[in-house]
């Protein structure tokens, strides 16, 4: 009866009565999501920190810092969504070490533990200066900053050069843990058809790289413009390469999982094959298979292979960053919803209905949303980060 | 330990270690004859003897406690879900337990479950009553498995496997993440929206530590549901394990439920 759209030999759509609720809904969809910038904002950074590509050296500090109000924010979803949010410490006092979600309390906070020392240690030199600049309330502020440490010489700077290098180096890998880690809890759900893949955290992995990479694209081209200062249009066009090629890997994997589960024609595609052409067709055939991926692979290709130049170059890049950041939306949303739209039953799907004031509603995420902006704004208040005051963490190169 | 009295004697749960040693000390024996073979037999290649896994070690607890739903005998009038709403102030709209009505006919299967079956089944729709081959209800609920995912994703242990048998979530400590209700293939857990915590069925945990059964088991009036003991080889629960004629459901799930059914027709998910 697959002409009704439904799994099978079933007639009716029936879902298990525990099953009407979406019990994970848009806070895990957005939880993901934040997480997946965190990364994909610190792996941009350490192209210039680790791998000394020159031409990222502008953005490097802005990427961090980036990265860092993203980071505040990326559990506050889970806060909004937990029952008892009260009790969320447990996860760090008794954490059950057979759950894949037990460590995640650690692995988030001790990376956002290195993101802060990292930025600590790339800007002490701007602390210092300002505290020793600054007077009244200002100057406690400042030296609160720099730990009482006022003086600072060319010794103080090679330390903290090799000390920024060496944690941005194990960054990296914490990033990639932290967010294939996300991935892992939702594969490892052997219950959820949709989820169930040894790929996903690979894929949430190369998502998180492109979304971050997208999104710090699309906020240097507006601070850029809010400044008037022009564009470095020789990064911009790296820029581009970088995540023209990080989208083309992160798509052939969402390929190859959707054309391994359909070859394979297993259990899970009975289910998965009416849900994608069904109450996913918009969301994920048209849209995250479709228009979002195919659009930005084409818009990114004209602008990283035609000699394409400045101001063109920038909409381009701008114009595909946009549907990159919706796109790996649209596929959180795609698979936290979309698995759950599955029944348990195996014999129907579950309607699921946008709320906009609930506690878990899009007013609430949007909201969360939005803080990671107004923490970045509030910082670079008080940082240089365009201004390439602080350490130059540039590493040798190997000739 | 005294003698416990329950309506239905053949499904006595709790009994005085003294009454029987010598049976029960042979059921041990088989029982632990059975897990040495059972062993020989996973050399071999796994699953051949499935069964090894719920009996006990002789040093074990003193019940291990099984359920049993025969589906033959269930008429869907809904008594247990009733019972199990009004025992456990289950919310609306969520079930502790449900009954599910299967129709196979020619075209396909018809299931529904209005309500969790909680004032029964109406007349089915004449559409689906044309050459109807199979006609079943079937109750659900936790099966209170033995290799729990339930129990193994839960982030800070509030879920947790009890000596007997149950599968329980501690109230106390459970934060509401949802991860177990995810987690389980079955659909048996819900976050309730009162306590705002992970809720399921508990084999009425508080009622069989003062000897009495399951609410749903006492209301049944086709003695559909029965729960009982697996190490008194006089329960009928024993009795039915050993003569290996039940299923489980989704078994390619391997979470090896110790809920068994009897005559379940394969459409059953
Ligand atoms: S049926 Fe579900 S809730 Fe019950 S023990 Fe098994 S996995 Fe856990
Ligand atoms: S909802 Fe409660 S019992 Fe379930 S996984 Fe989360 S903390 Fe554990």
């Amino acid at each position: 009866m697959e002409q009704l759209g439904l799994p099978g030999d079933t007639l009716v759509n029936y879902i298990f009565p525990n099953n009407a609720h979406v019990t994970w809904s848009i806070m895990i969809v957005i939880y993901p999501y934040i997480t997946g910038l965190v990364a994909g904002a610190f792996v941009l950074s350490s192209m210039y920190h680790v791998f000394g590509v020159k031409e990222f050296k502008p953005i490097a500090n802005f990427a961090l810092v980036a990265a860092f109000s993203f980071g505040m924010f990326a559990a506050v979803p889970l806060l909004f969504h937990l029952g008892q949010p009260q009790r969320f410490y447990q996860i760090y006092m008794t954490p059950h070490t057979t759950s894949a979600m037990s460590i995640f309390g650690y692995v988030y906070s001790s990376y956002l533990v290195l993101l802060m020392i990292e930025i600590w240690v790339i800007y002490r030199k701007v602390f210092i200066e300002k505290a020793n600049e600054a007077t009244g309330r200002m100057r406690n502020f400042w030296w609160v900053l720099c730990l009482g440490i006022t003086t600072y010489n060319p010794e103080s700077a090679k330390f903290d050069k090799q000390f920024a290098k060496f944690l941005a180096g194990i960054g990296i890998p914490w990033a990639c843990l932290l967010h294939g880690y996300v991935g892992f809890v939702f594969g490892s759900v052997k219950a959820v058809a949709w989820w169930a893949t040894p790929l996903q955290p690979f894929i949430f992995l190369s998502s998180a790289i492109v979304s971050g990479v997208a999104m710090m694209f699309m906020m240097y081209s507006f601070i850029m413009w809010r400044r008037g200062r022009g564009y470095d249009y020789v990064m911009v066009k790296k820029f581009i390469i970088t995540l023209w090629m990080a989208f083309i890997l992160d798509y052939a994997l969402e390929v190859l999982e959707i054309t391994f589960v359909s070859y394979e024609q297993g259990a899970h595609w009975a289910v998965i094959k009416p849900l994608l052409l069904g109450p996913l067709y918009e969301s994920y055939v048209l849209g995250q298979m479709g228009f979002l991926s195919l659009g930005p692979i084409l818009v990114l290709g004209i602008a990283s292979l035609l000699d394409i130049k400045d101001k063109a170059l920038l909409y381009l890049g701008n114009l595909g960053s946009l549907m990159l950041v919706l796109q790996v939306l649209v596929m959180r949303f795609n698979v936290v919803v979309g698995g759950q739209l599955i029944s348990k039953s195996e014999r129907g799907f579950v309607d699921y209905e946008f709320e906009f004031f609930a506690k878990e509603g899009l007013l609430t995420a949007t909201t969360i949303f939005i803080m990671p902006f107004v923490t970045y704004y509030i910082i670079s208040r008080f940082i240089p980060i365009f201004e390439g005051k602080s350490i130059d963490t540039e590493p040798k190169r190997l000739h | 330990m005294p003698e416990i009295e329950t309506h239905d004697t053949k499904n006595l749960i709790i009994k005085e270690r003294s009454t029987e040693p010598d049976s029960r000390r042979e059921f041990l024996q088989h029982l632990l004859a059975g897990t040495a073979t059972a062993t020989v037999l996973m050399v071999f290649g796994p699953g051949v003897n499935a069964r090894s896994k719920y009996t006990n070690p002789a040093d074990g607890p003193e019940h291990q406690y099984a359920y049993v739903i025969d589906i033959n005998k269930c008429i869907g009038c809904g008594n247990c879900v009733r019972a199990c709403k009004r025992e456990n102030s289950v919310p609306e709209d969520y079930f502790r337990t449900w009954v599910e009505r299967y129709v196979v006919n020619a075209d396909g299967v018809y299931v529904d479950s209005p309500k969790g079956a909680l004032e029964g089944f109406e007349k089915l729709n004449k559409r689906f009553r044309e050459n109807i081959k199979i006609s079943r209800t079937v109750p659900k609920m936790c099966n209170h498995c033995h290799n729990p995912p339930c129990i193994q994703v839960c982030p800070v242990g509030a879920t947790f496997k009890a000596p007997e048998g149950f599968v329980l979530v501690d109230e106390d400590y459970c934060m509401g993440c949802g991860y177990c209700v995810q987690a389980c293939p079955y659909a048996a857990r819900f976050i309730n929206p009162v306590e705002h915590k992970s809720d399921k069925c508990t084999w009425c945990y508080h009622r069989v530590q003062k000897g009495l059964l399951p609410a749903c088991v006492t209301v049944c009036p086709q003695k559909a549901r029965l729960f009982g003991d697996l190490n008194d080889a006089e329960s009928e629960v024993s009795k039915i394990f050993e003569a290996d004629q039940w299923m489980v459901l989704k078994p390619e799930m391997h979470t090896d439920p110790t809920c068994f059914y009897i005559g379940m027709p394969r459409e059953v998910v």
